[in-house]
């Protein structure tokens, strides 16, 4: 590596264009959303720069709160639903047949490389009333009530007198359902990395000594894939709190997240300031995360677990 | 490994409860789009998704003669061949800049160069909104395609490029500075190592970096739709619109092909990867 001092024209060369372009498309725009957030609107077209508080201490509202409760709420729900599916699938990849593995890896990610909309609307078509999902638990409703009749027991309506179709759209059920449908390949993929750079010997070790397979999971495999699970959890976390999409969709305007409400204050209300201020707020918790994720990682390898 | 037969470590993938998490896992993630394709040729107006009413590739014609779906289809791909231009070559002087010099608060430009990638799309789309409304960076009405999509376009470059730039980053990491510096002993030009040594071994990760941009731009439905205007509509911002409305076979159609297309574009660059770097 050369100080840049020793070649200037080279560095400039390279260096400009792109911070140059980081500046006035990045830098800028976010400098321009603070000074919004610090703003008042005076009238329909005129905002003035107060340097007030007042859009951040908006956020304690009642009905703000609420919305940032359900939001980390769901986005919790859904990585933890993702964390426990994401694990057993990626156990399975990572320790299938050299031959198949890649395969294996394709079959999760092409999902991926499909268009986020077209695979919620996709969803969308799936979770109706009388959507696929609803056809099939109403088969297998029909089937569970001929085994009691055949059994005897057909008189007792146990499993209720006729099919209630479940309601997805426009519930909490649904937008979770969706926000793990996006994000599980990014659950998958990190906990594979982890698992395939794991030394396979401890492993042995353990079993050779006594321990049983889930005592093995439990001490073993889990702490040492600890890693893999976090940066897991993270990078399904932070999109899934700032989602937009699913819970417009699915979530049809009555399960409104974070993003929701700040799309509404630009497109809608004209709340320049306050969407500004929501914006922000947004980007510090996701801040936040991060900085706390990387605190955790650098004790963890101080203590030894990689 | 192969002395000891009972308690094989590490064999989960035979194990069946987790074979069958896997088996369950894959259905969840291709149900839905394999019944969006089925349901394409579907013949049925009113049942949309959920009646089977017989085959018919009715609204194939149909999504092909809608001239606003076709429009948005364009605008789509235009978008992502131009921005992908821009964001392999920013990405490749970024990713040069920070493997090649020592310079002050580098530390601080690796971590604003990695910032667009991680801060919610949702920021990144209402800053970009406000910068264009608060500074009147207006395309002029009736700009000639695709200039009337600038916009969009500048937006597409700021948030893919990052990605590049990590993917190339990778590989100039695997190279061997020795070559740079024999060159440079038998008499070569900067540029001319740039071009002729830095330059090759960079391809596959311009390649890479390139479908990874091309895909996130041709994904993208947040950032774009705060940045485009009534006359500047991409795929995914039409079809949301649509959907807000009614169902109708005509998207799953639309759809299809799209689906179809990634499935290709993912295909040859697959294959002319492997070709590229055996390794």
């Amino acid at each position: 590596m050369e100080h840049y001092r020793q070649n200037l024209r080279a560095f400039a060369a390279f260096f400009v264009p792109s911070a140059g372009w980081l500046l006035v498309f990045f830098v800028v725009p976010l400098a321009i959303i603070f000074v919004y957030s610090v703003s008042e609107t005076i009238s329909l077209t005129e905002i003035k720069t107060t340097w007030t508080f007042e859009n951040y201490a908006r956020l304690l509202e009642p009905e703000i709160l609420t919305l940032f409760w359900r939001s980390l709420w769901l986005a919790g729900i859904s990585t933890v639903i993702c964390l426990c599916v994401g694990y057993p699938v990626a156990l399975v990849i990572a320790t299938a047949p050299a031959k198949v593995k890649p395969w294996l890896l394709l079959l999760i990610i092409l999902p991926f490389w499909t268009n986020l909309l077209i695979r919620t609307y996709a969803l969308l078509n799936i979770l109706g009333t009388r959507g696929r999902l609803n056809g099939l638990l109403e088969w297998i409703w029909t089937q569970g009530d001929r085994a009691l009749t055949f059994i005897g027991l057909g008189a007792y309506d146990l499993i209720g007198e006729d099919f209630e179709p479940i309601t997805f759209l426009g519930r909490w059920s649904g937008v979770i359902i969706g926000l793990v449908y996006v994000h599980l390949p990014f659950a998958i993929l990190p906990i594979y990395a982890s698992l395939e750079k794991l030394d396979r010997s401890y492993l042995e070790a353990s079993l050779d000594l006594g321990a049983g397979q889930w005592r093995t999971f439990r001490s073993i495999l889990l702490p040492m894939t600890m890693a893999g699970v976090m940066t897991a959890a993270i990078i399904t976390f932070i999109p899934m709190l700032g989602s937009f999409l699913t819970p417009a969709l699915l979530g049809r305007g009555q399960v409104d997240m974070i993003a929701n409400v700040i799309e509404r204050q630009f497109k809608g209300a004209n709340e320049l300031p306050f969407g500004s201020a929501m914006s922000l707020f947004l980007l510090y918790v996701t801040f936040i995360i991060l900085a706390i994720q990387s605190f955790a990682a650098s004790r963890g390898s101080r203590r030894g677990i990689k | 490994m192969a002395k000891r037969k009972k308690p094989a470590p590490f064999d989960y993938a035979r194990k069946w409860p987790l074979r069958l998490t896997f088996l369950l896992t894959t259905l969840f993630l291709y149900a839905p789009i394999v019944v969006l394709v089925i349901f394409s040729f579907n013949n049925s107006r009113r049942g949309g998704n959920v009646i089977w009413r017989g085959f018919t590739t009715d609204y194939y014609v149909k999504a092909w003669n809608n001239a606003g779906l076709v429009e948005a289809f364009v605008n789509s791909l235009a978008i992502a061949v131009i921005s992908t231009v821009f964001a392999v070559f920013l990405g490749a002087i970024t990713a040069v800049t920070l493997w090649r010099f020592r310079f002050p608060f580098k530390p601080a430009y690796e971590g604003l160069v990695a910032l667009p990638i991680v801060i919610p799309e949702i920021c990144l789309g209402v800053a970009i909104a406000v910068l264009f409304s608060t500074l009147g960076l207006y395309v002029p009405p009736g700009a000639p395609w695709p200039f009337n999509l600038t916009n969009i376009i500048i937006a597409h470059i700021t948030f893919s490029f990052p990605f590049a730039a990590m993917v190339i980053r990778t590989r100039l990491n695997t190279f061997n500075r020795e070559m740079e510096e024999a060159a440079k002993d038998l008499g070569a030009s900067e540029y001319r190592v740039f071009r002729d040594i830095l330059l090759p071994h960079m391809k596959p990760g311009l390649i890479a970096g390139a479908l990874l941009a091309f895909t996130l731009s041709l994904d993208d439905f947040v950032i774009t739709f705060f940045t485009s205007g009534p006359d500047t509509v991409t795929f995914p911002v039409k079809v949301y619109s649509m959907v807000r409305f009614s169902v109708t076979p005509e998207i799953n159609a639309a759809s299809t092909v799209l689906i179809l297309i990634t499935l290709v574009v993912t295909a040859i660059a697959m294959r002319f990867q492997t070709f590229e770097d055996p390794r």
